[in-house]
């Protein structure tokens, strides 16, 4: 059965809500989650009540996993409202309680010695980098912060980021905060700069992908945690798969709430996700697309 | 309506031959080989833990989106992604039995050889307490053609694997509910040699963006699942254990409470399996056997095998819950009082 470490589902009442820009964010008390997070990881709620059509859990990096505290440990998420199920989350008061499963996936791993780090996150994917910054720097690590989005209101975190981290670097689309453009149009200077040995990512596939990419070609290792569509967040249900190739050199179709949601930058084959590679263990004939 | 102690319920239940604890199961595909539920709750106190469909090579099944979600269930097209049959009965099968856990093993294959085959696999392996022969699963080619479509197709391999099967472990034919008649496909499949009958597979659906205007799954179609289509798994069970009543059915499709477990065991399931409500809920068979010792109990049932079809008995007839009456004779009663 469970150890220490693995996850858990418990009734976790919401402590605390509120507006960030175009997100939002939840606290609920879990203090055996909260016990057993480590940055990258995620919960997965149950939305829409004990009568709720809506059938599938919400997974959300953590944002902040507090062990202590008058709740007796908390944990933060931040979300957009996407749906009908973020839409029933958004309307959650204090008080309310909710089904939390958690804490999932493999998250963030440090470096073994203290190195000059860079997180970049895109939109609320900024989340899980500052549990991640704060554990960095208590390791005696350097960290740089790169934060862009398209708009100012799809920024997260940049009001709280100067304290994160040792230097932070803000971009969006628009030009509405800090530098326009994007985070992979500032991230080669960052790199350079901080002469960075790790980059840790968190954002959209489309920057994880070029994110993964820029920092392969300066020869820095990156982990990005991926946001994959999934129904059961524990592993059982196969829907949240993309092709990441193994020690062994081979591609597999792996699950992101297990295996990930931080993987290896160079390990994905970001060109090919949405599709099962000819050369992936166990493509055949088969896997003929009927309608995509 | 005299009440029971819950505890008191004997939820023992006969599949084919071979006796469980209780009649709550895991669905195929919804609780891979069981290491993750056993995070929330211990496998072995199930009736028997189902697993996802292996096939005789590894796969990596459909591209994504591989799930949509819909009103009151989901789709899925994950295409029997899996280890392949020997890995899993290097890493799985002997994992569950370590534990106690009862292994339902459920197989799929693209010819009745590779059924065969696969069957054979296990029975080499040993630790299977039944074996479920996936002859519907609705993600793979040629799905016009799965054998469960047709009763001469779906009779080829059902008598393949049972010759292929120790003569101690029960054959478990899972059908799929897209069809004109699936009583005339339950019948080929018992004259063919199965021991029971697994009601119901997925349906065929299909759901389309109105934003991009695009299918939402890779794949076009999907097995559609959950509590939307517990009424056909209803359906299903009754027609089939109607014209079979000697042949045990574990029925599927939709159960997210004991209240939904009693009535697929009314319609004629003597084991009931819990699929996409553990995806909302990781400890929902578990959740689900408690509720079911609770509503037996509450409708004065001591033992859960004499509701089993309990639905079939004639408009007025009292069933087992009821108290006494001295003017019925106890012979028209269904079950034990």
């Amino acid at each position: 059965m469970n150890g220490r470490s693995g996850p858990v589902q418990v009734p976790a009442e919401v402590v605390a809500t509120s507006r960030a820009g175009a997100y939002h964010r939840l606290t609920v008390a879990a203090p055996a989650v909260a016990a057993r997070a480590q940055p990258g990881q995620f919960i997965a709620l149950a939305v829409g009540g004990p009568a709720s059509a809506l059938l599938l859990r919400r997974a959300f990096a953590i944002h902040r996993a507090d062990p202590g505290g008058p709740q007796g440990g908390t944990v933060e998420v931040v979300y957009a409202v996407r749906g009908r199920g973020t839409g029933w989350l958004a309307e959650r008061v204090a008080g309310d309680s909710l089904d939390v499963v958690g804490p999932l996936g493999r998250g963030f791993t440090p470096p073994p010695a203290p190195l000059p780090c860079t997180l970049v996150g895109g939109g609320y994917g900024s989340a899980p980098l500052f549990p991640l910054a704060a554990a960095l720097r208590a390791g005696g690590c350097r960290v740089d912060l790169v934060l862009g989005a398209a708009s100012a209101d799809r920024l997260f975190g940049a009001a709280d980021a100067g304290g994160a981290a040792d230097a932070v670097r803000v971009t969006t689309e628009d030009g509405s905060a800090g530098e326009r453009g994007r985070v992979t149009d500032v991230l080669p200077d960052v790199l350079r700069r901080s002469a960075a040995g790790a980059v840790y990512a968190c954002g959209p596939m489309g920057m994880l992908a070029a994110v993964s990419a820029l920092s392969a070609a300066y020869g820095v290792p990156s982990q990005c945690a991926v946001e994959e569509s999934m129904a059961c967040g524990i592993g059982v249900c196969m829907t949240c798969v993309l092709p990441v190739r193994g020690d062994d050199g081979m591609t597999r179709m792996v699950r992101s709430c297990v295996e990930g949601p931080v993987f290896p930058g160079e390990r994905v084959r970001w060109d090919d996700v949405g599709t099962v590679p000819a050369d992936t263990v166990g493509a055949g004939p088969a896997l003929r697309v009927v309608a995509g | 309506m005299s009440r029971v102690d819950p505890s008191q319920v004997d939820l023992a239940t006969q599949l084919a031959g071979v006796e469980l604890a209780n009649p709550v199961l895991t669905a195929s595909g919804c609780a891979a080989a069981g290491r993750e539920l056993h995070q929330f709750f211990d496998i072995a106190l199930l009736g028997a833990v189902v697993t996802k469909s292996v096939m005789l090579h590894p796969r990596a099944g459909r591209p994504t989106p591989r799930m949509a979600e819909t009103d009151s269930g989901m789709l899925n097209s994950i295409g029997l992604q899996g280890p392949g049959v020997d890995a899993f009965c290097r890493h799985d099968l002997p994992w569950l039995v370590e534990r106690g856990a009862r292994a339902v093993v459920s197989i799929a294959g693209h010819t009745i050889d590779e059924y065969a085959e696969l069957a054979r696999r296990l029975r080499a392996a040993g630790g299977v307490t039944a074996v479920e022969v996936n002859i519907s699963c609705p993600n793979v080619e040629h799905r016009g053609e799965v054998f469960s479509c047709d009763p001469v197709a779906a009779a080829g391999v059902v008598a393949a694997v049972r010759r292929e099967t120790a003569p101690d472990v029960p054959v478990l034919a899972k059908l799929s509910p897209d069809v004109t008649d699936i009583v005339a496909v339950a019948r080929a499949c018992v004259d063919a040699g199965a021991d029971g009958l697994c009601l119901i597979n997925t349906l065929l659906g299909m759901a389309i963006d109105t934003d991009t205007m695009r299918p939402v799954l890779a794949a076009g179609t999907g097995g559609l699942s959950g509590p939307a289509i517990r009424p056909v798994a209803v359906r299903c069970v009754y027609q089939v254990h109607a014209a079979l009543p000697g042949v045990p059915i574990v029925g599927m499709g939709g159960v997210v409470t004991g209240v939904d477990a009693l009535e697929l065991m009314l319609a004629g399931a003597c084991a009931v399996s819990v699929g996409t409500a553990t995806f909302a809920d990781s400890s929902a068979p578990m959740r689900i056997l408690t509720e079911l010792r609770q509503v037996l109990a509450e409708r004065g049932v001591h033992r859960v095998a004499d509701i089993v079809g309990a639905a079939h008995r004639p408009p007025g007839e009292p069933t087992v819950t009821e108290p006494k009456r001295s003017a019925l004779p106890a012979e028209r009663r269904v079950g034990r009082s």
